[in-house]
């Protein structure tokens, strides 16, 4: 059982390939079913934004897991060929992949660093998995610890608090002057590119109402209609900035269209409650003596920029924190995989097993003092084959589910219901681990399995 | 017991006030998480601190300048670790903290015996409790208005340190200043009133017009015109800050003179 990814991202291909690959939402169920239908892929993820498509999968065989995943990518587009992709693919393995999942949902691997949306994404992907029945026991758990390893490093580092856009910019300084920016209105003044990007960061924020004025009045109502706002009248918007608690400017024009005057009005009207300008227009379409004005927070594209050249540098610190954590938890979700592979789970089983019947004929034995030896290697022989038939079934039917889809969840359970939490020494794995079937076939030599009397029957039955 | 406590409750605070102000610094929340414990112990040490001496004193003694002092600290710590609580703004800590240390050393330094007013009627205590939670009340937002004219400063400079990074929003520290004079008002009204009624029992004049008496109604009086400036013409934001600051030293001026006039009388 492996986990394996192979996609593409912003890193490595550009963007007509990845938009060509991009499975949209209402096409994810179909792709799914696809993916799994591949033989010797057990579960699978299909995580598809702007910026990466990728296939996390859990797999018999990494090498041909790698080639049915291209296969598959392949098949998403018809006009693509395997040639034509593989220069843009990556591909990883087990702690690798682990490790890759775990970076692009800490945001580490995103055009900008900290960047919030990707970990939304990557939640969506996984609802839609498992409405789809896609993942199964080992994909789950790596994603939930990936999504969770996000929100740790979130929350301990500062990479995402960081503004590292114009618009990421322009929201964080709002939050320095508005608390909650559910019930501040802004208004839209004008509608150059960056303007609505910083809107619509704005509007993801929750503000709470959006006014839009542009010299051409079907401009501004179709923005209206697309951000959910209000169009406004160019020749009122002046009249309307003192309802306006964040003012948006950016035009073509190209002189000074809001004067100190007309913001000290709107300030007085506002009964002195700060208002917060952001003028990204060039030439600037504000005059910055607004600066003197109290109450009034006036920034310009420059000092927008220069905040988010600051924080872009603190977020690379920022980010090797991350990277440390990401390595840290790897480390976590490596045990509990191992964990997973039948081999030393049967092995600790026994270990476990033994430990018990010890111990237990140890105080016996230590009490039967008088009986000769020879009974008491009759109480020996009772206790060993006790316990030997306790864990027969469950050792049996382990190595005959070891390649069925649910192979893991029966390790998983075997491991719950005899307590054996700790990860086994290494010495016992082996090669086993990279060759599943080959343990069915170690095992069956065990001895202890050689001596219960009724494994014949027990191998019949599946 | 209770000099014990005070003693121990006036280190602490100490540490914490440290603690604080290098949290303005440092980009550090682990040390905020400090200091915040370490007041917490102090409040604690304190709260048995003023039990052990409501216990230990008699109930006619009137209220000494100390121990008026002292609950003002603890009121001071209490409303910083619910706000704190509830809106974790830690930074908070690093103006409310120093300022209670301040007042708690000044109770130290002034001995047990000087009684905030001389002993004219029974509910005195009622007086002074009530003026000093007015006091609180005009202290947190003396430190929210010194806050919001360092993040207005910050802002309109474009200075984005460690410093604004820490600071919560404008307009929270407005609605904080706002709040807190809505509350002390009334108190501090209520405080006066009291007092004035004890006046007229024990002397037969509401007001003697001494010079203590005097400012503690300009200063009221202030309170009064910024209130209402501030729900009638809007005066809000950087002003209110600007008369908050200004008013908490008319508050401060009122106290020292309560103290040095009852120190007069006692030497």
């Amino acid at each position: 059982m492996h986990l394996i990814v192979v996609g593409l991202s912003h890193k490595t291909a550009p963007v007509e390939i990845r938009e060509k690959l991009a499975v949209p939402e209402s096409r994810m169920g179909e792709a799914l079913c696809r993916l799994t239908s591949y033989s010797g892929v057990k579960e699978g993820l299909l995580l598809s934004t702007c910026n990466r498509v990728e296939v996390y999968s859990v797999v018999d065989d990494i090498d041909q897991g790698y080639g049915r995943i291209q296969e598959f990518l392949a098949d998403t587009h018809m006009s693509l060929s395997s040639e034509q992709l593989t220069p843009h693919l990556y591909w990883h393995a087990g702690d690798r992949a682990i490790t890759h999942l775990f970076r692009v949902a800490a945001s580490l691997d995103s055009m900008i660093v900290g960047e919030s949306q990707i970990l939304g994404q990557l939640k969506d992907a996984f609802e839609s998995a498992l409405s789809h029945k896609s993942t199964g026991l080992i994909m789950n758990k790596v994603v939930k610890k990936a999504i969770s390893v996000a929100k740790r490093v979130r929350t301990e580092t500062k990479i995402a608090e960081m503004a590292v856009s114009v618009s990421y910019a322009a929201v964080e300084l709002a939050k320095k002057i508005f608390s909650d920016l559910g019930q501040r209105t802004v208004l839209l003044v004008g509608a150059g590119e960056m303007a609505k990007l910083a809107a619509q960061h704005l509007i993801a924020q929750g503000v709470g109402q959006v006014r839009i004025t542009t010299r051409t009045p079907q401009h501004a109502q179709d923005l209206a209609e697309k951000f959910g706002g209000t169009a406004v009248p160019f020749e009122q918007y002046k009249d309307d900035m003192a309802s306006a608690d964040i003012v948006l400017v950016s035009t073509g024009a190209s002189h000074y269209l809001i004067s100190a005057d007309d913001v000290q009005r709107a300030v007085t009207a506002r009964m002195n409650r700060p208002m917060f300008l952001i003028d990204i227009s060039v030439p600037r379409n504000i005059d910055p003596a607004v600066r003197h004005v109290d109450n009034a927070f006036l920034f310009d594209i420059d000092d927008l920029k220069q905040r988010v050249e600051k924080n872009r540098a603190e977020r690379l610190q920022e980010a090797d924190k991350a990277e440390q954590m990401v390595v840290e938890e790897v480390g976590v979700l490596r045990e509990w995989m191992k964990s997973l592979e039948v081999t030393p789970t049967i092995v600790a089983l026994k270990q476990r097993a033994d430990e018990i019947k010890r111990s237990e004929l140890d105080k016996a034995l230590g009490r039967l003092a008088h009986l000769p030896a020879q009974d008491r290697e009759l109480v020996e022989g009772l206790a060993s084959s006790i316990v030997n038939k306790m864990i027969h079934g469950t050792m049996v039917t382990l190595k005959s589910e070891v390649n069925s889809s649910s192979g893991s969840a029966f390790v998983e359970a075997a491991r719950r219901f005899f307590s054996l939490e700790a990860a086994p020494p290494p010495d016992t794995r082996g090669e086993s681990a990279i060759e599943p079937p080959s343990c069915l076939a170690r095992e069956t030599s065990e001895p202890l399995i050689e001596q219960a009397p009724s494994r014949t029957t027990s191998r019949k039955q599946p | 017991m209770a000099v014990v406590c005070f003693m121990v409750t006036m280190g602490l605070y100490f540490i914490a006030t440290i603690s604080f102000l290098a949290y303005l610094l440092r980009r550090s929340e682990a040390l905020s998480k400090v200091s915040l414990a370490i007041t917490a112990a102090g409040f604690v040490m304190h709260t048995l601190a003023l039990v052990a001496r409501m216990v230990g004193s008699s109930a006619a003694a009137p209220p000494s300048v100390h121990e008026a002092l002292s609950f003002f600290s603890w009121m001071l710590i209490l409303v910083f670790l619910a706000v704190e609580f509830r809106h974790r703004i830690h930074v908070l800590g690093s103006f409310i903290v120093p300022l209670a240390l301040v007042s708690l050393i000044s109770a130290a330094a002034l001995p047990d015996t000087v009684p905030t007013l001389q002993p004219m009627f029974r509910t005195l205590w009622l007086h002074v409790t009530l003026s000093m939670l007015g006091t609180v009340g005009f202290a947190v937002a003396f430190v929210a208005g010194v806050m919001y004219l360092i993040q207005d400063r910050l802002l309109k400079s474009k200075r984005f340190n460690v410093l604004y990074a820490k600071l919560p929003a404008l307009d929270f520290l407005d609605h904080l200043n706002q709040q807190s004079i809505i509350l002390g008002f009334p108190l501090l009204t209520l405080g006066i009133i009291t007092g004035a009624i004890s006046a007229e029992f024990a002397k037969g004049a509401y007001v003697s017009w001494n010079p203590e008496q005097t400012w503690a109604l300009v200063t009221w009086l202030f309170y009064f015109v910024v209130l209402m400036g501030r729900l009638t013409v809007g005066w809000r934001a950087k002003r209110a800050a600007y008369l908050t600051v200004i008013g908490f030293a008319g508050v401060i001026l009122t106290l020292i003179g309560v103290v040095l006039k009852s120190y007069g009388t006692v030497s």
